[in-house]
């Protein structure tokens, strides 16, 4: 990783489709071993941002580099040193637990003896020993949740990008992803989570909330909670969305 | 092998053999296929329905109509209908031709040097119309020989047919058909492999690792290069055994060359794969691609030569036009690579191209 010491850096990034723009100038920077929450309604532009961090989607404009690596130039680089789960649980529910691990333990260019090692590992460490050799799809929403996340995590990277991770999981479930993602943080990884829940902005170190392409309002989520001068962050979020920060 | 290859292939073999229906259809359908049309698709004809007016009545009259019987082709529905209303019978489809013998034919044909009889045919299928034109024309050479022993023929013409002697229309069909089922299932396999991939958000995963396009579609086209050659094998193995069509040149050498069309298939359906967003469209798409031009412009029935000289052009893009020349030349007249390599070539610069596009297409950016 290179110089400035962040983990994520971004720059006037805009995102243009047609004559929409979906990600309009927006600039921030996210420091190692942190949580950062990307927060917004449906289409405020969060996914497109989290895209373009990942090398999924080219931006129309303005600069990033994520783990010190130009997502314009480096992009094969980057994808070394990230972790990524969508909000559609993307492992195959026709293949069984274990070769879910197997093929992306293979596609990140681990060794047979690495594979088999992690496997056990994460079976282990998520409690699935039993239902190793069982199809994913027979597997309940939660712990589907967290098998994607582990198997985002095979090659270890330093930068997790997660987008919606807890969308159609039960609030015991989500409680247990967060566990998760703090012990990745205690690790020393930085952790990028996008989400419309506010029981999880909370658990955020810093915030951002998106609306309409833009950045509306950014900070640690007590400071966001004094500037709006709100209880809660339900009430920061609406009133940033409302055109609180207009003035900002 | 690389090791991120060898992992794409693993798992698509699972996802194959783990999909049993979907096995089951790739197997079964090109059996009911080649089945079905091999027995529909017959241009030999046999059992013309003919009717015959009668209005000499006479020995001569029925020596000529017993010789009109004993040639298989026609078979007499009705003698003597209402001479009126003749054409009822082809409307009502009750006959395709009507053979008419005049009153006065015993007699013409004594003291006169021509007498005519008049033959009614049903035109709208022009071909069946030429066929019946033909055969009764035979009947009467036939009939001629045996009542006129001075006939002089200045010229004749010995016919000696190669490769096919009985005409039989499944050694022209069987191959053909070959080639249009290989083409369709194989395009048909890889079509969705990627597409379904893009529906499912499974392939999003696959871009954020660091896997290359070339890693991806190879590790599609190999396991399905395997069981699109044991397909192809198959109804190899049906037409041979089943519908009785030879293989006169080497069988290694047709095996070679199905593989090199199994890829061309394959390679067909992965640029569509590429470039739909959903299933059912990249079905839809390699329905269309494949089954209409091939079927129509690939010599698969109606001959190039007499296409009008573009369509010949396009012809020569479809890939079923050069391995239906390769395999009825290796199966009907043992042909060997020395006369089938460019055929062979086309297909390789036909299959190269369209992995490059879809390589190309297949970018690593989702947008």
């Amino acid at each position: 990783m290179r110089s400035n010491g962040y983990a994520v850096e971004v720059e006037n990034l805009t995102r243009i489709f047609g004559d929409f723009k979906a990600v309009n100038d927006i600039s921030f920077q996210v420091e190692k071993g942190e949580i950062f929450g990307f927060l917004g309604a449906n289409g405020a532009g969060k996914t497109t941002t989290i895209r373009m961090l990942c090398g999924l989607l080219l931006p129309s404009s303005g600069q990033a580099t994520v783990a010190g690596f130009d997502i314009y130039k480096e992009y094969e680089k980057i994808k070394q040193h990230i972790g990524y789960m969508s909000q559609k649980f993307s492992l195959y529910e026709d293949l069984t637990v274990r070769e879910n691990i197997e093929f992306y333990g293979g596609v990140y260019g681990l060794s047979r003896k690495e594979i088999s090692d992690r496997t056990k590992e994460l079976l282990d460490y998520l409690n699935l020993n039993q239902q190793a050799d069982h199809l994913t799809k027979s597997l309940p929403v939660g712990w589907k949740q967290r098998l994607a996340l582990s198997t985002a995590l095979l090659h270890n990277p330093p930068i997790i990008f997660l987008d919606e991770p807890t969308s159609g999981v039960d609030p015991v479930s989500r409680r247990n992803f967060w566990l998760l993602i703090y012990e990745l943080v205690e690790q020393g990884k930085t952790v990028f989570v996008t989400t419309h829940f506010m029981d999880e902005a909370e658990y955020c170190h810093r915030l951002s909330i998106m609306k309409d392409g833009r950045i509306e309002a950014m900070g640690k989520p007590r400071e966001l909670k004094i500037k709006y001068s709100a209880d809660n962050l339900n009430d920061v979020f609406l009133k940033a969305v409302q055109g609180g920060a207009a003035n900002e | 092998m690389n090791k991120t290859l060898s992992s794409i292939i693993k798992k698509e073999f699972r996802h194959i053999l783990r999909d049993k229906q979907t096995l089951i259809i790739i197997f079964l359908m090109p059996v009911m296929m080649l089945i079905l049309f091999g027995y529909a698709i017959n241009l030999e004809m046999q059992n013309i329905k003919t009717a015959i007016v009668d209005n000499s009545k006479t020995p001569q009259s029925r020596d000529f109509i017993e010789k009109i019987i004993s040639v298989n082709f026609f078979r007499i529905v009705s003698v003597d209908p209402d001479y009126n209303n003749l054409e009822s019978l082809f409307q009502m489809r009750q006959a395709n031709c009507i053979v008419v013998i005049p009153y006065d034919f015993a007699r013409k044909l004594d003291h006169q040097p021509q007498t005519k009889v008049q033959l009614l045919i049903d035109a709208s299928d022009p071909n069946a119309a030429n066929y019946i034109n033909n055969y009764l024309n035979m009947v009467a050479n036939l009939y001629n020989l045996d009542h006129n022993d001075f006939v002089i023929q200045p010229l004749s013409v010995e016919p000696r047919l190669l490769y096919n002697p009985d005409m039989k229309s499944a050694y022209f069909f069987v191959p053909g058909l070959i080639a249009v089922i290989i083409l369709l299932i194989c395009a048909l396999l890889t079509s969705i492999a990627i597409v379904r991939e893009k529906e499912n958000g499974t392939l999003e995963q696959i871009l954020v690792s660091p896997v290359k396009p070339i890693h991806i579609i190879i590790g599609k086209v190999l396991p399905y290069m395997m069981i699109g050659f044991l397909m192809g094998l198959m109804i190899l193995v049906i037409g041979h055994f089943w519908f009785g069509v030879p293989v006169a040149g080497s069988v290694v050498l047709l095996n070679l060359m199905m593989i090199l069309y199994v890829v061309t298939g394959l390679s067909f359906g992965l640029l569509i794969s590429t470039i739909t967003k959903s299933q059912q469209i990249a079905m839809m798409a390699t329905l269309v691609v494949t089954i209409l031009p091939t079927i129509m412009l690939s010599g698969f029935i109606f001959p190039i030569a007499s296409m009008p000289l573009p369509l010949q052009f396009v012809s020569r893009l479809i890939p079923a036009t050069h391995f239906l020349e390769i395999i009825r030349s290796i199966m009907l007249k043992g042909v060997g690579i020395s006369e089938l390599y460019k055929q062979a070539g086309a297909l390789a610069l036909i299959s190269l191209v369209l992995l490059g596009v879809s390589m190309k297409k297949f970018s690593t950016h989702l947008e």
